[in-house]
């Protein structure tokens, strides 16, 4: 246990970081944005929103650091981000949360097909070294270095545009309404099929080239050696020897790898008009809209964390190292 | 050096002439408007021109400088910062590991995209190298973890440990003895931060929250997306700048491979 207490720690005290980076920003920054934008909105803003939206930007001067850091802590708990410029007048915390299960939906079953697909690839690709395998590596070397929002601009001209198959933007067909009817989830499915396979695409040759390297190394080993010496089959060998430690890395590279993911996807939401938190960011820059932009850094933030907290807990079941201490 | 490493360093070589002479050698002035509108490409306009009748050929070979002077800019900046943390932590051990590799972990968990945007929106001006420089502090981490990991296990080798008996300061230890060794890690994770800042400055572009003022691949596509370019089915809008940065990204990937395969003999290709 003493492994997941320390990365539990650990990912405490990055959710502490980002929080008050967040905290910081707007106050070390030159400029006043936010205030312009009350300003501009003027006598809108009930007296509420107005509090809330000088604490969270620290446009009350008369307080100290101190004090406006306990006042932005207390706000948090409460669960409280402010008001949305972009989406007046909804709270930023309402916003997020019609966003976040897209964005979780999308991201996560693609982030996990991706890892899948390209950890199975590179099994393969490393144990065949040598075969036509290895020709994949150039191919998709040259798919992760086109990024993600292109390679959505590239779908949507040709699979939307060009052959009208599939939706180009949107997370279900106009008019329907968000319910649990077939007609609906059809449509969620049919919407997702062009941003997923975006993902899927730009983020899977990395896994590959990471498995297949570490196969190459795994399978010089000496026990895969004495594996073979016993002759037990093929098949054994590469996923109960050479695999299983091959995707330690893997593993423990997927937490790091995670933020740069979600970053790439939240493109491709943007590129599709989907309706999750990569696409409501895009609003918000428009609008130069800070509490949203904030918000959805925070809620990001959380859910990367909260996904690396659940890789460590494959790492753990996959390496009886990191339990043996505890 | 095999094909692919030679291949790749070609194409970087290619962009970098690009980069210094494109503001020459381009045809027109890239924002310049024209008579031409969304024409496809042409004799006298190779990838053909935007809505106001700019040529895109220009606006590419334009555009590329502020590609390169970004990825190069970064690939310094955070490759020094890199070997600051990295081999500091790795080489001392102890507490400093700690703290240090504590605050490289903690900017690789942090999703860098959506923090850099907030940072960019809310500078007065993002120009070039301000946005390089908000790049490089979020792109050192992942080579200072590699580093210190390499640098952890040449600490206690006897070469080492003969400079430390024979009285050598820290820092000439660091410096002239572990270093050295060092290099191909060094060398990979600069050319891996170049891809990683490029990308970034692209993305950020093409959001729409660096200044729109100077060229680049991303500005391209920018303006492309928020014309339609998709929807009126002009490709030679977007296909350009994209293919561009795929084929960069490719080079610099390939010339990674390369010094992969060069500190790994394992990695190289075997002769069947």
């Amino acid at each position: 246990m003493t492994f997941l207490l320390r990365r539990g720690l650990f990912y405490l005290i990055t959710l502490w970081a980002a929080i008050t980076a967040n905290f910081l920003l707007p106050r070390l920054l030159p400029g006043d944005p936010v205030q312009a934008m009350i300003t501009k909105l003027g006598g809108r803003l009930n007296s509420d929103a107005m509090a809330s939206l000088y604490i969270l930007f620290g446009l009350d001067e008369k307080k100290s650091i101190w004090e406006q850091y306990v006042d932005y802590w207390g706000a948090l708990a409460r669960g409280d981000l402010g008001l949305s410029f972009t989406f007046f007048p909804t709270p930023v915390a309402d916003v997020l949360s019609q966003s976040l299960p897209w964005t979780l939906g999308l991201v996560g079953v693609t982030t996990i097909i991706a890892f899948l697909l390209g950890t199975l690839l590179g099994v393969y690709a490393g144990w065949k070294r040598g075969s036509w395998m290895d020709n994949l590596i150039p191919v998709t070397t040259f798919l992760s270095s086109i990024p993600y929002f292109w390679l959505g601009l590239i779908a949507i001209s040709v699979f939307s545009v060009t052959f009208p198959l599939l939706p180009a933007s949107g997370g279900y067909a106009a008019g329907l309404v968000p319910e649990w009817s077939g007609e609906f989830i059809g449509s969620v499915l049919e919407h997702a099929v062009l941003p997923g396979i975006t993902i899927v695409v730009s983020s899977v040759a990395g896994w590959i080239l990471g498995m297949r390297n570490m196969m190459v190394t795994v399978t010089a080993e000496d026990y895969v050696l004495v594996a073979r010496a016993k002759g037990l089959s093929q098949k054994r060998i590469m996923f109960a020897y050479a695999a299983r430690n091959a995707v330690l890395p893997s593993i423990s590279g997927f937490a790091l790898s995670l933020g740069f993911i979600v970053g790439g996807a939240l493109l491709v939401e943007m590129v599709f008009s989907y309706p999750g938190l990569g696409y409501v960011l895009f609003q918000g820059i428009g609008a130069k809209d800070y509490p949203l932009m904030q918000g959805v850094f925070l809620v990001i933030t959380l859910a990367v964390l909260v996904a690396n907290l659940l890789a460590d807990i494959g790492y753990l079941l996959l390496d009886p190292r990191t339990r043996r201490e505890g | 050096m095999n094909f692919k490493t030679k291949l790749g360093l070609g194409i970087l070589a290619f962009f970098t002439l690009i980069a210094v002479i494109g503001s020459w050698i381009a045809p027109y002035d890239p924002s310049a408007m024209g008579d031409d509108l969304l024409s496809p490409p042409s004799g006298a306009h190779w990838f053909g021109t935007t809505m106001t009748g700019q040529d895109i050929f220009s606006q590419v070979l334009v555009g590329t400088r502020g590609v390169m002077v970004v990825g190069l800019v970064c690939g310094v900046l955070a490759t020094f910062l890199s070997i600051l943390v990295g081999v500091t932590a790795g080489f001392l051990g102890g507490a400093a590991d700690e703290a240090l590799s504590m605050l490289s972990n903690v900017f690789l968990v942090i999703p860098a995209l959506p923090l850099i945007i907030i940072v960019a929106s809310m500078l007065p001006s993002a120009d070039t190298v301000l946005i390089a420089a908000v790049i490089s502090l979020t792109a050192w981490a992942w080579g200072a973890r590699v580093l210190r990991a390499q640098t952890m296990s040449l600490r206690r080798r006897d070469f080492v440990e003969a400079a430390r008996a024979s009285g050598e300061s820290t820092w000439r230890i660091i410096v002239f003895e572990v270093l050295p060794n060092l290099m191909a890690v060094i060398a990979s994770g600069f050319v891996g931060t170049v891809i990683f800042a490029v990308m970034l400055q692209i993305t950020l572009s093409f959001v729409g929250v660096v200044s729109l003022s100077t060229w680049n691949w991303g500005t391209i596509l920018f303006w492309a997306q928020s014309n339609q370019a998709l929807g009126q089915g002009a490709w030679w809008w977007f296909v350009p700048a994209g293919l561009c940065i795929a084929l960069l990204g490719t080079a610099l990937a390939l010339i990674n491979f390369g010094i992969d395969e060069y500190a790994n003999p394992r990695l190289r290709k075997v002769r069947a």
